[in-house]
């Protein structure tokens, strides 16, 4: 059963529609991903969850009830803001006790549970010092223990990472996704990044303009991209060109000089999408010509300018000759590691 | 570096600085350090101002009550101009902070309207409206029969700080206007999210956040109100005067400059005294907030 439910929720600002037809259903305790560049609308949608901004058509419900009839004081959702939005004049034990004294927590019971909040985000020992004393990092911290510590029926993150550097970000990825598990609340995270969406989610909702373009397990998203521009998004991708053979049978699907037995269900001008690192290099397949190789430690990137337009490769550095620059090569592939879609406009 | 080079460029602030610091001296520290070797100078009706050093002025300031009254008046005007000017400026910023873009800039320009008129007409527009039997409100008012006898404004400590109050507003507003704008844009959404009622988010986050705004916007007012001549020399005239039409008077009517000097002296000691030790208190008070 649906905990949190999103039903065809939409939002306009005036006549630009910032929001369209959103439907959702977050299980409990699961970890959703909302991916997408800026503007797509996942702000937007997290703020409408949040209660900062009334949707213009749709429902949310939370455990069956209404959740847009509720004043986003009552909503008992703790959310994580980008930029942490703490209270500047308050110490770091203060700001995680303000939920507490919002709900009337006993003042013995309050300190407990401060403590215990703190603890959990390693900043045990903290209690006094004030925001502005603190890292970046450390704020983060505050912010997610002040979160949590009202214990939300659901936790929103507001890109909650983007302010830290790479390697605290990496960090506080695995810390994040680590303290999700332990305290099993449901969550929301608003990202760009869509490493951060891989790793640390359940399932990603991705995003543009405003529509859902697919909602997958990571690995789903990744493998099996159900558009171009989910495909573009994560992660780098070859788009070739091809068109199905309906003259030979069975028919094939041709890109330059590789072809396969065609899939079911598509004819003519079709799109493959294949991952660079499920390219090889083989005896036929797509002519190619390696333009540059870069050594990257532990895998080879190649740029190379193919028969269908430019390729990228990367191969494992598992310490087999590789091609040089200006080899002329061919690109192969197994049938299961591309995808293949009907080419618009061709 | 040579030595040369090295001795050049220790010396270049100095030189850069020459102009600004020669006219720093010359118009303000020169004149001011006259001003206070005057208030120890004698004077008399008839032998005018002898250059001796006696300490006759400050003896009466500090013996007749009338230098007392006359500075305790100057002193709760500034006060309760600047209770005043904290009580409806720091609200109207915080509205005005909220408004939308196109409202804002116009009210804005509301605000700062009063720096934009001539603080003598502006005294006299209150004058114009309050003065006496011929006042246009009170003739309204009157004809109404709202009131019996026109509301007393002028000569009145009252008319004092209702007309300070409207020309300090806008260096209050602005003062806190400025402190609205480091607050985070999510911080009120972020207490909300937390249980806060409109009330508490006011009172628990907001305000502490814009006080230091709202004290050092009362600093501003609080000196200006405490050395202002014009309001008070047009709404008290003669018959209400505080240290600063006291000083004028001394000066250019009783043509005793010693004692205007003494007059004069003492305002800014007390001010300067007042500014500072409230300023120091203010920066250890709120640490946390200016960070």
């Amino acid at each position: 059963m649906a905990y949190l439910e999103l039903d065809r929720v939409a939002k306009q600002f005036g006549a630009q529609t910032v929001v369209e037809d959103f439907s959702l259903s977050v299980g409990k305790g699961e970890f959703i991903s909302f991916l997408g560049p800026s503007g797509c609308g996942k702000t937007t949608t997290l703020q409408m969850i949040a209660g900062f901004l009334d949707p213009t058509r749709g429902a949310i419900r939370l455990e069956g009830k209404d959740l847009t009839a509720i004043h986003p004081a009552k909503r008992g959702l703790g959310i994580v803001f980008q930029s942490y939005a703490l209270f500047p004049h308050m110490t770091a034990a203060e700001n995680v006790a303000f939920g507490l004294e919002m709900r009337g927590v006993p003042r013995s019971e309050r300190a407990e549970r401060v403590r215990a909040a703190l603890a959990m985000v390693g900043l045990a020992g903290y209690e006094d010092r004030h925001p502005r004393r603190m890292s970046g990092g450390q704020q983060q911290r505050v912010a997610l223990a002040r979160a949590l510590v009202i214990k939300p029926s659901v936790l929103l993150l507001d890109e909650p990472l983007s302010n830290l550097d790479a390697k605290l970000r990496e960090e506080m990825q695995i810390e994040l996704r680590q303290i999700q598990r332990t305290v099993g609340t449901t969550t929301i995270l608003v990202t760009h990044d869509q490493n951060e969406a891989m790793s640390l989610s359940d399932r990603i909702v991705v995003m543009s303009q405003g529509k859902i373009e697919q909602i997958g397990t990571p690995q789903e998203t990744y493998e099996r991209p159900a558009s171009a521009f989910v495909s573009q998004f994560l992660g780098k991708t070859n788009d070739f060109a091809g068109t199905i053979d309906r003259t030979v049978a069975p028919t094939q699907l041709v890109a330059g000089s590789w072809r396969a037995p065609a899939p079911a269900g598509l004819g003519g001008p079709v799109t493959v999408s294949v991952r660079p690192e499920r390219i090889g290099f083989g005896d036929t397949g797509l002519s190619a010509k390696i333009i540059t190789r870069i050594f990257q430690g532990n895998h080879w990137l190649f740029q190379c300018d193919s028969e269908c337009g430019p390729a990228i490769v990367i191969r494992q550095n598992d310490g087999k000759a590789q091609p040089a620059e200006g080899d002329a090569v061919r690109l192969t592939w197994r049938s299961e590691d591309m995808s293949v879609r009907a080419r618009a406009g061709a | 570096m040579s030595m040369a080079a090295e001795e050049r460029s220790a010396r270049a602030p100095w030189a850069l600085t020459a102009p600004a610091l020669m006219l720093f001296v010359g118009v303000l520290l020169i004149p001011l350090a006259m001003t206070v070797m005057l208030s120890f100078h004698d004077w008399g009706q008839y032998k005018g101002i002898e250059p001796v050093f006696i300490l006759k002025n400050w003896h009466e300031i500090a013996t007749d009550p009338y230098y007392a009254e006359m500075f305790w008046r100057t002193f709760r005007i500034a006060i309760l101009t600047t209770f005043l000017t904290a009580l409806l400026g720091a609200p109207e910023a915080y509205i005005l902070n909220r408004m939308s873009g196109r409202w804002k800039s116009f009210f804005l320009l509301v605000i700062l309207g009063p720096l934009l008129i001539s603080v003598v007409a502006r005294t006299l527009g209150w004058a114009l409206l309050f003065g006496g039997n011929n006042g246009l409100v009170n003739k309204l008012l009157m004809s109404l029969g709202t009131i019996r006898s026109p509301i007393p404004f002028m000569f009145t400590e009252t008319g004092m700080v209702v007309a300070l109050a409207h020309v300090m507003m806008p260096f209050m507003v602005l003062s806190v206007w400025a402190a609205l704008q480091r607050l985070d844009p999510q911080i009120e959404n972020a207490a909300m999210s937390l249980g806060a009622g409109p009330v508490t988010i006011i009172r628990r986050i907001i305000m502490p956040q814009i006080m230091p705004g709202v004290l050092s916007g009362a600093i501003i007012v609080f000196s200006l109100s405490a050395s202002a001549f014009a309001t008070p020399a047009i709404i008290g005239g003669r018959r209400l005067k505080v240290a600063a039409t006291l000083a004028y008077d001394e000066f250019l009517n009783t043509l005793n400059w010693p004692l205007g000097a003494a007059v004069a002296t003492l305002l800014l000691v007390a001010l300067v005294l007042i500014v500072v030790g409230s300023n120091a208190l203010i920066e250890r008070r709120y640490a946390e907030v200016f960070r």
